[in-house]
């Protein structure tokens, strides 16, 4: 049902965990739903330091938030908001139909991180635009 | 690597004795049991031994078992089929929260066909309230359908009680025996149940093959209409290995039923007990005699049901979960809602129902091997604070 890059992120996830000392926090799902996903980020010269996730939710959203962790890292703040669900799916070689939506949140919650942050800094340059 | 297979209540191996039945149908004796000549009746006396076996398996005679194509189809008949022959009578059908989709969709379907249907809610171990059911009852009411075993949690249902209810009231009472059968007694004039369905995989008998019991003098609508096969009510060429299978299915199951209950009751509750050390953890569905004794059914507290499954997998363990990632559906079981469970508790729900092939050593790997995939999980999880 998964792919093997699928299975590869979801046995042996990257970048799980908390930054302490995150410049922007964002968490999107419901448990509820089943999918909670809260991604953390540092931020240096406008570039995404480090990236961090904490996950409860199925093999897909466990997957999409170590996925999206590698993507983001190393990126400028406008390179990674132009991050897309689609664009975590085709790096993971797809996604089963019914994930697309309910599981694949990851890139929403990087979204929401880094608005978290543009709200922190002292200029507000205002929220991510949504894509 | 071993497998350890914990999913019987999904289906179960066929066994051996059952195979062996079937193989000959395959092979040399492929006639059409509507045939005439010897290779005709071979088969026809292959349908009728096995007819035998199934209703000896309930205490019903051979000529009130009717095989249809598993499960699914002996629910459809019974509640369809009791409809549609009872819709001069009336419009209400009273059910369960809990049932299978066989029973709830079918219920669903008639409900767009114009009739009521009362879904009868169920206790937090997920028994029907027999009061409950009584005050359901109006004049309309032409039908009860009440499972005998839910799959999900193991819970066992008051089907003798309901019968009897049933049976004052004049209305007729079916059950759906597929999770019972060689769990628990079936025995039709015990449970006083005019219609019953049974399904061959469940009882490591073959797929695609089981049968419904209909008590004499209870008239139903055929759903398939054709050649009038099986009394006309479920016509189709009928599929001889299957059937075969199903009937030594059934005579294996009551042969060494009360060793492989006591085997699977032994297993199941060391089970519960070593699955339940696990902290934050919670056992869905009762406990004991009210149980089927295949069935655990527990929830880990901030992990979700399917990550388990698959991480179980990898580690050769093979068992199923209610939470909604498992299904195409967005929302959990319906039967652990249906228990007043918070839908992020059913989230993290595992089923493991064993077989009278599980072993001791296999229920240990098991203990062993999951504490270790919820905690992992467990550190990934935003729910979940490690105790300082
Ligand atoms: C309680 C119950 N009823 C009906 C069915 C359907 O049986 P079958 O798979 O033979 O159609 C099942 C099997 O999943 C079941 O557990």
């Amino acid at each position: 049902m998964y792919s093997p890059k699928v299975m590869q992120n979801f046995s042996n996830p990257q970048n799980v965990g908390e930054i302490p000392d995150a410049d922007g926090v964002g968490t999107v799902g419901n448990p509820v739903c089943g999918d909670l996903m809260t991604i953390y980020i540092k931020v240096k010269d406008d570039r995404l330091e480090d990236v961090k996730f904490k996950t409860f939710g199925c093999g897909a959203a466990i997957a999409t938030s170590s996925m999206i962790t590698q993507m983001a890292k190393g990126k400028t703040i406008e390179e990674a908001l132009k991050i897309t669900r689609n664009d975590v799916a085709s790096e993971l070689e797809g996604l089963p139909p019914q994930k697309m939506h309910c599981s694949n949140l990851a890139a929403d919650a990087l979204k929401a991180a880094i608005d978290d942050y543009r709200k922190r800094l002292p200029d507000r340059t205002g929220p991510a635009e949504k894509k | 690597m071993k497998r350890v297979y914990l999913d019987n209540s999904a289906t179960s191996k066929v066994d051996d004795e059952v195979l062996d039945a079937m193989l000959p149908f395959f092979t040399g004796k492929y006639g059409n049991p509507s045939s005439l000549y010897a290779l005709g009746r071979e088969s026809r006396e292959a349908i009728e031994v096995a007819r035998q076996q199934v209703a000896s398996a309930i205490g019903a005679s051979p000529a009130e078992i009717i095989f249809t194509s598993g499960g699914t189809e002996a629910d459809n008949i019974a509640i369809v089929g009791s409809a549609l022959a009872g819709k001069k009578k009336g419009n209400h059908i009273i059910t369960s929260s809990i049932e299978h989709p066989a029973v709830l969709e079918t219920c669903r379907y008639l409900e767009k066909e114009g009739f009521k249907v009362t879904y009868l809610p169920v206790t937090p171990e997920g028994i029907v309230r027999v009061d409950e059911l009584a005050a359901a009852i109006t004049k309309e009411t032409i039908l009860i359908t009440v499972m005998q075993v839910n799959n999900e949690i193991g819970s066992i249902q008051p089907i003798a009680e309901i019968g009897r209810i049933a049976k004052e009231k004049g209305i007729r009472f079916h059950t759906d025996a597929v999770q019972a059968m060689g769990k628990v007694r079936v025995n039709v004039n015990d449970l006083g149940v005019d219609l019953l369905s049974l399904s061959g995989h469940k009882i490591h008998g073959p797929k695609g093959v089981g049968a419904l019991y209909l008590r004499k003098g209870t008239p139903v609508r055929s759903l398939v209409h054709g050649g009038g096969h099986e009394r006309g009510i479920r016509s189709g060429t009928e599929n001889v290995p299957g059937i075969a299978g199903m009937g030594k299915a059934c005579e294996v199951m009551t042969r060494d039923f009360e060793r492989n209950v006591a085997h699977m009751t032994r297993l199941r509750d060391r089970l519960m007990d070593g699955l339940l050390k696990i902290e934050h953890s919670r056992l869905n569905g009762p406990r004991g005699a009210q149980r089927s004794p295949n069935n655990v059914n527990v929830s880990y507290s901030f992990v979700e049901g399917e990550s388990m499954v698959l991480l179980l997998d990898m580690a050769g363990i093979e068992v199923s979960t209610g939470s909604a990632c498992s299904s195409t559906k967005l929302e959990p079981s319906h039967v652990l809602l249906s228990c007043g469970l918070p839908a992020e508790e059913a989230h993290g729900s595992l089923r493991m129902t064993n077989s009278k092939y599980s072993t001791e050593e296999e229920i240990d790997y098991v203990i062993e091997t999951l504490p270790g995939i919820v905690a992992r999980l467990r550190e990934m999880s935003p729910l979940y604070r490690r105790p300082a």
